[in-house]
């Protein structure tokens, strides 16, 4: 019963990525070997390394972001009574809830240059208008910004979820101790929703990291590849450029870096294993 | 209706034996308990019956057949499972049926026997319901009466009221009893509770360490433990086990349990102990109801002796006082108005026809 | 302690924050679709007019007209839900019986099975999008049967985001099914096949539910593998299609772009509106499963 799953696991999974290992060998019209050639290559450009510093600082940002947001307002959403939290957890989600690719839309509208909607307001305010697309900066700072506010809510629904599991007690008996609010939060809350604070960070690290979307659709790259990260530009390079055998070799630096997350996780689902 | 006999039944989980060898011929229309400590192997027996654990070794027969290869659905049995596994997304009525509508038994037929099925365990009127709306009480009810309905040749229950408060337990092993007074369906059923044992068995098995230490009616096993095992798990307060020599006195034998305290072995006794004078250590066992307040006028048998109690717990219709013969704490049973004070001596009798005589090494009652 | 506060105005005071704070949030969060929404009903005259962009001065259905009576928009339309409903399909056909077997048959590699399709998430499709054109170029090659630049492809490709996640929701759902009621259906004379339709998939409705949802909302959503695979116009689904056809070189008609996103976003919108719990059970599974 389990063999179509089998076979899709490894036909469309398994033997792709191994195959992409084999692709990454090929020069550009994928009729001779070349060894390591398109790593060398790769190695020798400015923007390969600049790539590789923009997705590490895009993913371990936009996580971190994402995970303090969520647990704030997850938090927040706790201390009101439990019969508004339906509506305020269901106005909260809906950033998770649009296509990204759609609200993506929506965000590089409210940043055009010369009818953004934020611009005017700043105009208004008296400040500068920003070119909040075409500087490098402000660009590395808005797909940022994009991922959180399309993230955050997901991080929000899983402590919100796990604030819940936390029993009520534990928090009288500290409250009888004479713990303070941080001392709480410290001593208990943090401690109890580890498990779910590793597993989130560590998930989210993937998926950002191998983000595609949002900077696609928000700066294409741009300016000048500066805002890249490994899967645009190996889309730019690979399908755009027509040149799959480089592009394979750009998405399989992914692979070392989530390698490391696989090993983090297997250690965590064999220790939950010998617990049981 | 069927008999069902089980020959050398063996069960092994990988290497660790579960069940090692158990013989036991159990008659149509009988009500067999099989009762012993968590782990004793009782569960397994009942889902080898049933068929849900293969056989290591051995044979079972249901009926005149061998069913060691034949699948539950064959089997022509019913269980009732200890927390009911009543199947939430479908009505009592559905619950009930399931079974008959697999076997697409005519709709008229199932109805019938649905309806009697409900009339007998009084669930007519929650008969549309679905499991989470009701009780725990009917929620057995329903378990009972999803087996009843399948008229199988055999009722198998795993522990079926363990998941009750007391009150209700109490009820619904009275309602079990009427039921299988009213069917007569050959039945076994599993417990670790030796109160309800004894209470709906015809016989009792008592397992332990996957293996029968005694088969017998309720009253043999109160009465005439072949073991200690049984001795000491049948009963509540359990059975004392005190330390004692046999010793040879003036016209027959006598058990010394301390310095102080020593009583003569019943005349009609001596025979079946004389043997073991002077054999390895011996316990004196005796159940605290034997054990009680002195009265004016002493039966035969009953010795009476003093002792400095411990400990007094006032039950309402009796007193357990609690006292120590050598190291050995040792509990009677004494009426309430008897005067019994903790840290005070009292006067109590052991009835001695009661007495038993165990050899520590093997276990068994002399 | 000179100064103690009761427990009860500690709580009062955390919920009026609490309350401040979420107010801030929400108009972050919804900010976007909200803006989404205000320039879909405003005229190209209007966009390009210095006025103030946060209100509507001058409403107008335009956009919605224009776009609801474009046969490419329909198509993109037509396109993603025909592949979403496939896709769904073809989800719960392969994760239900898998997961029926990998939580209740111990069969050799069942273990390794259920860590692997765990271990799936690790490889994302921004990995393999570029071996699987390749692959799929060849496939044309060798059969004869176009597969690039066919929405098509795309129902053998969503798969392999959708049935991993879905096996392992379906897992946890499966799992948590006390054992004694598949005895219970066994001695009834059911038989594996009826235990998993007549049992299991009735009592675990609310998992598969929730499976279905995130498989729709997925296929949905997915913009990388259409944009590889797809260029067409008529084969193109919506988020690819909003995105290459309604931007036109520079020219950014952001009324019809903002209409045309907001319909694309009103499917996953509706289906979470009305069954927000199954939505959010989906969610939260995965992880807590994990």
């Amino acid at each position: 019963m389990a063999l179509p799953l089998i076979l899709i696991i490894v036909l469309l999974v398994l033997y792709p990525a191994l195959y992409s290992l084999h692709l990454a060998t090929l020069n550009k019209g994928m009729e001779r070997f070349v060894g390591f050639d398109n790593f060398t290559f790769l190695f020798s450009r400015e923007t390969f390394w600049m790539v590789v510093k923009q997705s590490v600082v895009f993913a371990v940002t936009a996580v971190v972001f994402k995970a303090l947001i969520g647990f704030c307002v997850a938090h927040f959403v706790h201390n009101v009574p439990v019969k508004g939290q339906r509506k305020w957890r269901g106005m909260l989600l809906v950033p998770w809830v649009i296509p990204p690719a759609m609200s993506t839309l929506a965000w590089l509208w409210l940043f055009d240059p010369s009818y953004s909607a934020f611009n005017w307001l700043l105009v208004k305010g008296g400040f500068e208008p920003i070119g909040w697309l075409g500087e490098v900066g402000w660009a590395r700072f808005a797909v940022i910004l994009v991922n959180v506010w399309v993230g955050a809510p997901f991080f929000m629904i899983m402590y919100l979820a796990a604030l819940k599991s936390v029993p009520e007690q534990l928090y009288e008996a500290a409250a009888i101790d004479g713990a303070n609010w941080w001392q709480k939060l410290w001593y208990i809350t943090i401690p109890m929703m580890r498990n779910i604070i590793a597993i989130t960070v560590l998930f989210s690290l993937i998926v950002t990291f191998a983000n595609f979307d949002i900077v696609r659709v928000l700066t294409a790259g741009g300016p000048l590849d500066n805002t890249h990260v490994f899967a645009t530009w190996a889309f730019k390079v690979g399908i755009e450029g027509s040149d799959l055998p480089l592009g394979a070799s750009v998405s399989l630096f992914m692979f070392p870096i989530l390698a490391i997350f696989a090993i983090f996780i297997l250690r965590d689902i064999t220790k939950r294993g010998a617990e049981n | 209706m069927a008999k069902v006999i089980l020959r050398k039944v063996v069960k092994n989980y990988d290497d660790t034996p579960a069940v090692r060898g158990i013989d036991l011929e159990i008659a149509d229309e009988e009500f067999v308990v099989l009762v012993g400590p968590s782990g004793c192997g009782k569960s397994t027996t009942l889902r080898m019956i049933a068929g849900l654990e293969d056989i290591t070794a051995g044979d079972i027969l249901i009926g005149e057949e061998v069913v060691n290869d034949v699948p539950p659905k064959d089997r022509d049995i019913a269980m009732v499972f200890q927390n009911y596994a009543l199947y939430p997304h479908m009505t009592v009525y559905e619950n009930m049926s399931f079974g008959l509508r697999l076997k697409k038994a005519p709709k008229a037929e199932i109805a019938r026997r649905v309806e009697n099925a409900a009339r007998i365990l009084d669930i007519s009127e929650l008969l549309e319901r679905k499991p989470k709306q009701l009780s725990g009480g009917q929620r057995q009810r329903v378990a009972m009466g999803r087996a009843i309905v399948r008229d199988p040749k055999v009722f198998l229950f795993d522990e079926p009221l363990s998941n009750l408060d007391a009150k209700l337990r109490v009820q619904m092993r009275t309602e079990i009893k009427k039921v299988h007074q009213k069917v007569r369906t050959t039945t076994v059923y599993v417990t670790h509770d030796q109160v309800e044992a004894m209470t709906l068995a015809d016989r009792v098995v008592v397992m332990n360490g996957g293996l029968i230490e005694q088969v017998g009616t309720p009253n043999d096993l109160y009465h005439f433990p072949a073991t200690r095992f049984v001795a000491g798990f049948i009963g509540s307060p359990a059975m004392n086990f005190i330390p004692c020599k046999l010793e040879a006195a003036a016209g027959g034998l006598r058990v010394k349990l301390s310095e102080a305290i020593a009583f003569p072995v019943p005349a009609n006794r001596v025979e079946r102990y004389k043997a073991h004078l002077g054999a390895g250590k011996l316990l004196f066992g005796i159940r605290p109801e034997h054990l009680i307040e002195q009265r004016p006028h002493a039966e035969p048998d009953q010795h009476p002796f003093e002792v400095p109690l411990e400990v007094t717990e006032p039950m309402g219709m009796e007193t357990l006082v609690h006292f120590l013969v050598e190291g050995t704490e040792v509990c009677g049973r004494v009426n309430p108005n008897a005067g019994a004070l903790a840290g005070k001596p009292m006067k109590l009798v052991a009835d001695l026809a009661n007495m038993h005589l165990i050899d520590e090494a093997s276990g068994r009652v002399l | 302690m000179a100064k103690s506060r009761s427990m009860k105005d500690d709580r009062r005071r955390a919920m009026i924050w609490s309350y401040f704070f979420l107010c801030i949030f929400v108009v972050f969060f919804l900010t976007p679709p909200f803006y989404m929404l205000l320039t879909s009903f405003k005229s190209n005259a209007e966009i390009a007019s210095a006025t103030s962009p946060w209100w509507v001065h001058a409403p107008t259905l335009d956009n919605y007209i224009e776009l609801l009576t474009t046969e490419t928009y329909l198509t993109f339309f037509r396109n993603s839900a025909m592949v979403s409903v496939l896709v769904v399909a073809i989800t719960m056909a392969i994760s239900i019986p898998a997961a029926f077997a990998l939580s209740r048959m111990k069969f050799w590699g069942s273990g390794t099975l259920a860590t692997g399709v765990f271990l799936t998430y690790l490889i994302p499709e921004t990995l393999l999008f570029i071996p699987l054109f390749q692959i799929f170029v060849w496939v044309t090659e060798f059969t004869g049967i176009e597969l690039i630049n066919r929405w098509y492809v795309l129902v053998i490709l969503y798969p392999t985001l959708t049935v991993p996640f879905a096996t392992w929701i379906m897992i946890g759902y499966f799992a948590s099914i006390p054992k004694e009621l598949d005895e219970a259906a066994l001695i009834d004379g059911a038989g594996y096949l009826q235990i998993l339709t007549r049992i299991f998939i009735p009592v675990a409705l609310p998992g598969i539910i929730a499976a279905t949802i995130f498989a729709f909302t997925v296929s949905w959503a997915q913009f990388l593998y259409p944009l590889a695979f797809t260029t067409s116009a008529d084969q193109l689904v919506l988020p690819v299609g909003i995105i290459t056809t309604l931007i036109r070189g520079d020219v950014f008609t952001w009324g019809q772009i903002m209409t045309g996103a907001l319909l694309g976003a009103a499917p996953p919108l509706i289906i979470y509106a009305f069954l927000m719990d199954y939505y959010i059970a989906g969610l939260t599974a995965g992880a807590t499963k994990g």
